[in-house]
This record gives structure tokens, sequence and C-alpha cells, in this order.
């Protein structure tokens, strides 16, 4: 069955796009991870138009986050003066990163930017994540347990503008979080992804927050940053495809409830490594296009709407 | 075929004149772009009027097709550092965003190049370029890009469907239309022609429309683009929410 796409102006079979939200969400709930990262490049491969891919991608993270962060702030697992400190900080570059977006849009250059990210960040989060699973793999196979590196200060939390973060336990500048969350909020408008898997490291190795906050309070700055590049991506470029996304989303929540039962049950490592695998993968067929000869060197931008 | 046939009669019955006319008609003027569009076939046909005996020499039909016209950029792409990016740039005016044409033998063979240009029938003259402002070597390459990846997408076509003319008076012809055509006013006109030359015109319009659910959410995207970004934002919170909601109730 074939589904018109209002914005998008064509065509994409309704089961290949409930089969993307359906497997991205399968992964997200076995492995807890957003899943923003694996729908913009899939959307991509089916030929949606990149600025639609990354601006829709970014919508449906706000409903694949939503119910986490209300989970997380009724368990009071969040916190909260730390998240605002973020979400000011996502908010501000959110704008830088729809600005540097509409302006590679003008000079032709958007696809390159948003695919080179794609490269160079899943890149980055698969080696690491197969080294990490790897390891962990080894770990358990010789019996020794891991050993947990505690928080060090390091120079840039004693920067001036303290503040107190209770939940977390922490005393340090305001400058640190402000500038993750400008980061993340760059990540956001550019690559259409909640930012959860850059955020989430961020917070636990360079902030030093205490795990047990870290994922409630992410997610916080990932919903409501989503929800502010969703709304300048709608109001500058016209590109958010609400059909696109509810077909997203309704494959994404379905495929989220049965991962997370899927992914109590089996080992989580040996599954953590195919997931590495497969973001490689992903990365590797974007890398190819970029450096193959492409068939077609030639290509159209129909200037703004119909 | 019934139709065309009780057409042909009124013709034949109307009073005679010196020259040979075109009379069209099409299957269907408007087209609408549903949930679950996946292209439609327009069938254009018509009747050759004219008084007494039909002259001598080959009589030639052409239809084209053409949705309405774009500004548009064409990129080309080189390799820099390896990777492949788009360098160098050719602006054009206007491009129709689809473009049909169906004759009854090829182009070259029934249409003179100075008809060609006075009605502007083949798809290379459909297209308007803006003056080249960057040096760019090969500007006509860039047409020629437009109009190969168009026709690779079906829409552009030239010489892909033919006008089926019986009896030198009555014809039809069947237009594609794809799923990936955009919404407006397509202009569908027939020419009439003798040795080369046209010797008559006609122009009806196809309308292609969003359906209403499709035609809302695009002008509100454009229209009222906050109020747009805020129902995206809507509905992903209920989906968001309302899914997870509605599993705990299944699970408890």
């Amino acid at each position: 069955m074939q589904i018109y796409l209002p914005i998008a102006e064509t065509s994409v079979n309704a089961f290949t796009l409930l089969g993307v939200g359906g497997g991205v969400g399968l992964l997200s709930g076995m492995f807890g991870v957003g899943g923003g990262f694996l729908i913009t490049p899939l959307l991509f491969f089916i030929g949606v138009p990149p600025p639609v891919a990354v601006a829709t991608g970014v919508n449906q993270v706000v409903a694949s986050s939503i119910s986490g962060v209300l989970a997380h702030l009724k368990r009071k697992t969040v916190d909260l003066p730390m998240g605002w400190v973020l979400l000011a900080g996502g908010l501000v570059g959110s704008v830088i990163g729809i600005w540097f977006f509409n302006l590679m849009s003008r000079l032709g250059q958007i696809d390159l930017i948003v695919q080179l990210s794609y490269v160079i960040f899943l890149g980055i989060i698969g080696a690491m994540m197969f080294n990490e699973s790897l390891r962990a793999l080894m770990r358990t196979r010789s019996g020794t347990a891991p050993r947990r590196k505690r928080h060090t200060h390091l120079w840039v939390h004693n920067l001036p503008l303290k503040m107190k973060f209770r939940a977390s336990g922490l005393y340090i500048s305001v400058f640190p979080p402000l500038l993750v969350g400008v980061g993340v909020g760059i990540l956001a408008a550019i690559m259409g992804v909640g930012g959860g898997f850059i955020l989430v490291p961020a917070m636990i190795y360079l902030l030093g927050m205490p795990t047990k906050v870290v994922i409630g309070t992410s997610l916080f700055q990932v919903t409501f940053v989503a929800a502010f590049t969703t709304m300048m991506h709608a109001i500058t470029n016209q590109t958010v495809d609400v059909m696109l996304a509810v077909f997203l989303i309704i494959g994404g929540v379905v495929g989220a409830q049965i991962g997370t039962r899927v992914g109590l049950k089996l080992g989580a490592e040996q599954l953590r490594i195919l997931l590495a695998l497969l973001v490689l993968a992903v990365c590797g067929k974007i890398a190819f296009d970029l450096l193959w000869p492409p068939a077609e060197v030639y290509s159209i931008s129909v200037a703004g709407g119909a | 075929m019934g139709r065309l046939w009780a057409l042909l009669l009124l013709l034949c019955a109307t009073p005679a004149s010196a020259q040979e006319e075109v009379v069209a008609g099409l299957s269907q003027n408007s087209v609408a772009l549903t949930v679950n569009f996946e292209g439609s076939e327009i069938l254009i046909f018509g009747a050759v009027r004219r008084d007494g005996v039909i002259p001598d020499g080959p009589l030639d039909v052409i239809v084209t097709v053409e949705g309405p016209p774009q500004e548009a950029t064409i990129w080309r792409k080189a390799r820099r550092a390896g990777i492949w990016m788009n360098t160098e740039s050719q602006e054009v005016r206007a491009a129709p965003s689809f473009y049909a044409v169906a004759s009854t033998a090829p182009l070259a063979q029934i249409l003179s190049p100075e008809a060609d240009l006075d009605y502007r029938i083949s798809t290379r003259l459909a297209i308007f370029e803006a003056r080249s402002s960057v040096e760019v070597s090969d500007p006509a390459a860039f047409t020629e890009a437009l109009i190969r990846i168009r026709q690779n997408d079906g829409l552009y076509q030239e010489g892909q469907s033919p006008v089926a003319l019986e009896r030198d008076t009555l014809f039809t012809t069947r237009i594609t239309l794809p799923k990936n055509i955009v919404e407006g006013s397509y202009a569908a006109r027939i020419f009439l022609l003798r040795e080369g030359t046209v010797i008559d015109e006609r122009e009806t319009f196809i309308e292609v429309r969003k359906a209403v659910l499709e035609r809302w959410l695009y002008s509100l995207a454009y229209d009222q683009p906050a109020l747009y970004g805020l129902l995206s934002l809507f509905v992903a919170a209920f989906f968001g929410w309302g899914a997870s909601a509605l599993f705990r109730l299944i699970r408890s």
C-alpha cells in the first residue's frame, strides 16, 4: 500500500515505513537507545529527501522519548536544575544548527553535511560500542567484574558561575553543561536525532553525574530540544511531514514495546555487538555513497515548495 | 469508443469550413492526490473536423501535457578530497514539473524546427534556462541532465506513448501521470500538423489537486507553519504517550 506524503510530495510504501519505525523501535526498546540516528539514514535509503528526513526524524524523537521522560519525572530521577541548564544550551545549539542547516541548504551542500555528520558520528559510536561490548563479552568469560572509575574534578568544572546540582551531588560551573547542551542541540538540528548517544556519555564522563539521574535528565533535555527543533524546522523550512511521522511513530511504539520484552529475555552483550555492527553497516553505506563515483553526478533542487 | 463515434457524427453534420480543425476531450479533468495515490492514466482523445475530402499528404497529431513550471537549480558533483560533492550549478528559470509528448510518429519526422521553436513542443524547448551567472564550461549538459533525471523518474516522457490516428480523423493517446507529480494546473495541448507545420492547436486543462486532508496539511505547513509545528508535536506527543499508556493498560 502506497502512502502519499504531503510535504515530501512523493509516495512511499506504508509497510516500509511501519517496518523502519518498527525495526528501529525494536532496537531502541532492546537497547534503550533513542533510535533517531538510525531512522534518519534509513529514510534517506528509501528515498525521502534528506531535509524532510531530518526534520521528521526529530519530530519522531519527541514521540519516542515523551513517555520515558514522564515516567522519570514521576520517579523523580530527573535532575531538574541540570536539565534546565542543558536545555538552555540545547535551545541555543538548535538555533545555531538550524541557521547552519539553512545556510548549507542554500549553498546546495546540506545533503553532504548531513551524510558526513552521520559517517563521523555513526563511525565513532559504532566503533565504541563494538569495542565496549567485545570487552564486556571477554570480561564475562574471564569472570572479572568491571571496575568503575570514580568521578574526578576536571579543570572545566572550576570555571566561574558555579551552581549546585543537588540531585547529581555536584557543585560545578554552569559552562560545561551549557556547552554540552549546545553541542547536542546542534546535532539535533542537523542530524534529526535526539542526541542521547552523545549526551549520556558526556553526562557520565565529562560532568560526572551519577547514573541514576543520567537517563531521566537526558530524556528531559532531548524531548524539549527535539520539540523546539521540530518547531524551528517547521517554521523555517516547512520540512516536517506529519503523515510520515505518524507511520514512523506507530511502527516505533509497537516495536519498542516488543523490543523491551525481547531485550529482557536475551543475552544483552551478543545483541549489543549486533547493534554495533548494524550502526557500522549504516555508516559504511553512507560513506560508500560519498566515496564511490555516483551513477548520476547531477541532481535537481527545486526552489521552495511547489 | 462510442463517445468518439458520436463526436465524429456530430462533426460530419456541422457546416463545411475551409481548413482542418482539431476537437479534443479528456477522460478526466481532475486528478486527486489521495493518501494512496499511485499514479494515474489520462486518456486524451479527439477528432479532426474538416469539409469534404481529406487533403493529400500525411496528417500528424502531437499531444503534450505540461505540469506547473518550477524554478530549479541543477547541481553537478565532482570529487573533492576523495568525496563526491556538489561543486557546480546552473539555474533554471522555469522547468515544467511534468512534461509528456505523445505523437503519431517521432517528433523529428513530423515537426519542423521552426514550428518547434514557435510552439515549444519538444522537451528541450519547454525548459527555460537562466543566463549562466557562474563560469560553467558546458551549460547545455545541465539541461540535458535535468531531462535525463526526470525521464528516469517518469516525469518527462517523449516518444513513449504513441498517438493512434484512425482514418486521418480520430485520435487517442494515453498519458501516464506518475505517483511523484506535484499539484497544479496541467495544460494539455493538442497540435494538428501537415508537412511539419502546425495547422491547428487546442488547449485544455487537467487539475491535479491534493485530496482534502493532504491539501489541508500542505497549506497549513506553508501558511501557518507555527500552528503546523504545534500540530506535529501534538501528534507525536499523543501517539508516543498514548501508545505506552495503552500498553501499560493491556499489561496490567
